[in-house]
């Protein structure tokens, strides 16, 4: 069974809610869109105080090159345009929306029926994708159509659908692909059709072999796509990690992924744009586990951006009193959350109530050189060393160990015995680097 | 035996007397010239080598300033005045006086101003815990109290007040390098005249957000009410971001804002207690943490 | 309900502990001490005894008292160190000469580079050279296995295998005709020789690497290629001159190679930290035991080589890094 080589870890997978259905969860009283929900630059908003908007009106626009859509989540009036508290406690603008009934605008058609036939152009597709506000959702909330379009002198021939869903506890993928599968593998073709490509492969992890049988049953009706069961092994989601457990291509530093000919998409992202491009849906919903030791009952629900996050677990059962962290994201690589009052963006896709005693960390003692952390670095690197370089403020010597190649799975924390916060230290060090490097560029 | 302990002996002296002469004509033949000024400038500098000067050391500001042949925006903080003035005698120049500064640590917001509503759970520095998150107490712009600025000072005038967890300035052992204006991510500390007999009137809050969430999160901020500004006669303090500040080029020390101040946020240092005014209305204005800063 | 805790990712560990590695090497050495007590009896049990109970001593004084820190004793790497000094010691030595041992592992190879982690050389083996050098003739009387059991003073000692073979070697006699003198290889494997208390039984030893390996506490490439370049350089040197030379399985079972191959040169502080590093490392711990076995003036040579190769390893790390990610292959 294929995986990527160098590095990952096992940590407990914990799939507490692989098997409850996804639930759709109600609309809130009162929607908090922020207005950078996707990375790059925030959206420029355009509507004002008392406005009335519907469901799925654009309420948002994209501001730059890098930068995407936002829709109304809701209908009705919007009660304020104001800084709330985004993942990390810090103030972003949003636009705080009162909900009234619920009407879509028009043109959308938010029925469940499926619509098979692609009937848009490649460079509709396109246009579509970017004007409803597609972002990758596997966590990092790339805006999909630059992805869909290729630079000069690249060549496209393979799209990779991402199924892996390495983070522990996180099911929300999962319970999409069981469910919603033809769309995503209709989203699938349309992804193919907009990149030019005549193969797609979805790579699934076998701990999920109920997801695989059903895309494989499926995708036996569509051309060029095929499902892949790959080695349980984190992060296999990394979009490099794929991308080499699937080809054996090594996409080069620094370099994006389009160097080895493959595009690499999450399975919610083909949902997304089966929603876009067949139904002119823009992205204003998304599934959303709720789970971890701490939450009463691990739940799936499919949210509407802007959702408090609070009203999630309320839903899920409520928190146990020995609750240390919200997380936004999975254990490896999600955010611990200053508040659960900070509404879903169109990133979250999970949250993880943990345990005190679970999420503690290790008391910190000497590196005791035991070397765990390069040989768990799925990028090759030496994060005992890329610390201590951080440390010492030698930011030229870490930038020459590759420290930007870093990926921040946070395999080397995890694993090391000495309790050592690496890749605290890394970020740390990626930060004041990427500083140096943007302003060496500028002279 | 004896022979062999002469023998070494003789070996020994020999081997040296050998290597000091060739030495002496190596370190001859490489001998680098330079102005002999600069040896005598850099004796006169505190060597600190803390580069408050803005240059890597004592030895390269020593070079830089014969080099330059003027005294202009050169300044050795931590020799201040009478070192600059020696200085100025030894290459012939005039000196400006400068006014002595110090560090000023701008947040009041301890344990009992700014409650902690959030626990941190990671290395102790600040750079990282500014990047990660807004802060305990909530205020995306206070102090994190991790300490950087106190690493970062090499006079030992910094150390962080267990009781308020907000590092504090030892007044005598500050010489205005600057090094923790550098170190702070949140550009908390700024260099302020030190004032005649250590008066000094500062805002102690960098908050630039709206009055309320301000308030929020701390009992002390500066909800940016425009008091002060009104109050001062010398056109000396500025509204900005919803933040006051006080220039203190323009400031004359006359504690109206003080008064004026809402939250407290203004603080003055190591002024004579007011009288009481008859009527009673005026009463002193106390600074908890600023006191402690300057003993 | 309390504070929530903001961190940075990840939230997650997989708690294992230095302490738990730690330990997990002790129980690896139990093997070897049971043979050991086995063998040379009262005297072995008081000077593992001894030696962990000083190492940990001095550990617990000089952090306290000198350092004035916090004392890290129940991490398990003091006691280590005191196994394996005592391992590397012949089952007679006094204790006052131990106890030097002790004090020069802990307190100058250990606790004055800045306790464990930090110490660039192995601390069992500084002690255990230390000792060699300033006690040669207590360091080399060797009591016989067995036949010392109960005593101890006044044991009952004989040289080494590799003694025997260094100073027949000497005196002009062949290969073929020392063989009569040396024991049989079984007896070697499962350590009825004499020698120090813990090399002797290769088979005790091979069990707790095993062990180790199991528990990932070691890896593979350090024993592997120490033992194979031993076998590779002493087999090449059998071929040459059968004479003069031991067949390599003689130098495989003999002295501390087997102890030094699998606990001492796999010290994590001490030894690279990527597979190459580590290959690199084992091949120079091997080559050079065997130069000093065969043309040095000590007969044993498995301390000083690892003791060398420790200093390269700075050096080695900076010359192999792991294989990076995506590393740009240059055409031509």
């Amino acid at each position: 069974m294929k995986t990527f080589k160098a590095g990952g870890v096992h940590p407990p997978e914990n799939k507490f809610s692989a098997d409850a259905a996804i639930e759709i969860l109600p609309i809130p009283k009162r929607a908090y869109v922020l207005t950078s929900q996707h990375l790059g630059i925030p959206a420029t908003i355009l509507v004002k105080r008392g406005d009335d908007v519907k469901t799925g009106q654009l309420i948002a626009k994209s501001s730059g090159f890098i930068s995407a859509n936002i829709h109304s989540p809701v209908t009705g009036k919007v009660f304020k345009i104001e800084d709330v508290i985004d993942q990390s406690g810090y103030k972003r603008p949003a636009i705080i929306i009162d909900t009234t009934e619920d009407i879509w605008e028009d043109g959308i058609e938010p029925s469940d029926k499926i619509e098979r036939e692609i009937t848009l152009s490649r460079e509709e597709i396109i246009k579509r994708i970017n004007e409803l506000g597609v972002v990758g959702l596997g966590g990092a909330t790339f805006p999909t159509h630059i992805k869909m379009m290729i630079p000069e002198g690249k060549n496209a021939e393979l799209l990779i659908i991402n199924g892996v869903e390495c983070e522990p506890y996180l099911t929300s993928d999962h319970r999409l692909m069981l469910e919603k599968g033809e769309q995503i593998l209709i989203g699938t073709a349309i992804l193919m059709k907009a990149l030019g490509v005549s193969k797609a492969m979805i790579g699934i992890e076998n701990n999920k072999p109920d997801a695989i049988a059903h895309l494989s049953i499926l995708s036996e009706g569509f051309k060029g796509i095929s499902v892949h069961a790959l080695k349980v092994k984190y992060p296999q989601g990394g979009e490099k990690q794929l991308i080499k457990a699937l080809t054996g291509r090594e996409v080069p530093s620094g370099k994006l992924p389009i160097e080895t000919g493959c595009v690499v998409n999450n399975v919610g992202t083909a949902f997304a744009v089966y929603e876009a491009v067949q139904k002119r849906k823009p992205l204003i919903e998304r599934v959303v586990t709720v789970t971890g030791k701490a939450a009463k009952k691990p739940s799936n629900f499919m949210v509407r951006i802007g959702t408090p996050i609070s009203e999630l677990i309320e839903k899920a059962g409520g928190i146990h009193e020995n609750l240390g962290k919200v997380i936004s994201g999975g254990p490896m690589m999600g955010k611990a959350l200053t508040s659960p009052e900070v509404p879903v963006l169109k990133g979250t896709s999970g949250i993880l109530l943990m345990l005190k005693e679970e999420s503690a960390r290790e008391k910190i003692s000497n590196c005791i050189r035991c070397a765990k952390c390069i040989s768990v670095c799925p990028m090759g690197l030496e994060p005992y060393l890329l610390e201590k370089l951080t440390f010492i403020e030698n930011y030229e010597q870490a930038e020459s160990q590759r420290i930007l190649d870093c990926m921040e799975c946070g395999s080397c924390h995890y694993t090391c015995p000495a309790g050592r916060p690496l890749l605290d230290y890394i970020r740390l060090g990626k930060s004041k680097v990427s500083f140096l490097v943007r302003n060496r560029k500028k002279q | 035996m004896n022979n062999s302990i002469l023998f070494a002996v003789i070996a020994l002296s020999a081997i040296g007397a050998m290597s000091a002469i060739i030495l002496y004509f190596v370190a001859q033949k490489f001998k680098v010239i330079e102005d002999p000024r600069i040896d005598e400038v850099e004796d006169s500098l505190p060597k600190a080598n803390c580069g408050g000067c803005g240059y890597a050391g004592c030895r390269a500001f020593a070079e830089k300033i014969v080099k330059n042949g003027s005294m202009d925006s050169l300044n050795c903080p931590v020799g201040g005045n009478d070192v600059m003035a020696q200085v100025a005698q030894i290459l012939g120049l005039q000196a400006d006086e400068k006014d002595p500064m110090i560090a000023v640590l701008r947040c009041n917001g301890s344990r009992e101003n700014a409650p902690a509503k959030i626990k941190y759970d990671g290395p102790a520095t600040c750079a990282f815990a500014h990047n990660l998150y807004s802060g305990e107490s909530g205020c995306p712009f206070g102090c994190l109290g991790l300490g950087d600025c106190v690493v970062s000072c090499k006079f030992g005038a910094l150390y962080m007040d267990p009781k308020t967890g907000l590092p504090t300035v030892v007044t005598d052992k500050c010489i205005a390098c600057g090094a923790c204006v550098k170190a702070c991510p949140r550009h908390i500390f700024e260099l302020r005249f030190k004032g005649k007999k250590d008066r000094r009137i500062y805002v102690c809050c960098v908050n630039e957000e709206k009055g309320a969430p301000a308030k929020k999160n701390c009992e002390v901020a500066c909800i940016g009410c425009g008091k002060c500004v009104k109050a001062c006669a010398y056109d000396a303090i500025e509204l900005k971001n919803n933040l006051a500040y006080i220039d203190f080029e323009k400031c004359k020390l006359c504690r109206k804002c003080v008064d004026e101040c809402p939250t407290n946020a203004i603080h003055e240092l190591n002024f004579p207690p007011r009288k009481v005014k008859p009527d009673g209305v005026e009463e002193q204005v106390q600074s908890p943490s600023a006191e402690s800063s300057v003993s | 309900m309390d504070l929530l805790t903001v961190s940075g990712s990840p939230h997650v560990y997989d708690r294992t502990s230095v302490s738990k590695i730690m330990w997990g090497v002790v129980i690896a050495l139990i093997p070897a001490m049971l043979v050991s007590f086995w063998y040379f009896g009262l005297g072995a049990v008081v000077i593992t005894l001894a030696a962990v109970i000083f190492c940990v001593l001095l550990e617990y004084l000089i952090q306290t008292q000198i350092l004035k820190e916090q004392t890290t004793i129940s991490d398990g790497s003091a006691v280590i160190t005191g196994i394996l000094l005592a391992f590397n010691v012949p089952s007679n030595l006094p204790i006052w000469q131990l106890f030097i041992g002790c004090l020069v592992a802990i307190g100058v190879a250990k606790m004055s580079y800045g306790g464990l982690g930090k110490n660039p050389f192995n601390p069992a083996l500084i002690g255990r050279v230390f000792l060699l050098i300033s006690f040669p003739v207590d360091m080399t009387l060797w009591p016989l296995p067995i036949a010392n059991r109960l005593v101890l003073t006044d044991a009952i000692t004989g040289p080494t295998s590799l003694g025997v073979l260094k100073e027949g070697l000497l005196n002009q006699e062949t290969v073929p005709e020392l063989m009569s003198k040396l024991p049989d290889y079984t007896q070697m494997f499962l350590g009825n020789i004499g020698g120090s208390l813990g090399e002797v039984s290769a088979l005790a030893l091979i069990i707790g690497g095993f062990f180790m390996l199991y528990k990932k506490i070691i890896t593979w490439p350090i024993p592997v290629s120490y033992l194979l370049s031993v076998f590779a350089f002493a087999g090449i040197l059998h071929l040459i001159n059968p004479d003069l030379y031991i067949d390599p399985l003689f130098h495989l079972l003999a002295g501390g190679l087997m102890l030094g191959a699998i606990f001492m040169a796999t010290d994590m502080t001490t030894s690279p930290m990527t597979i190459n590093g580590m290959l690199v490392f084992g091949f120079g711990c091997g080559i050079l035991t065997v130069l000093i076995r065969v043309f040095g003036a000590y007969p044993e040579g498995v301390s000083f080589a690892i003791l060398i190769m420790n200093a390269t390893v700075p050096l080695i790390n900076r010359g192999f890094k792991p294989k990076r990610f995506g590393e740009v292959v240059k055409n031509g």
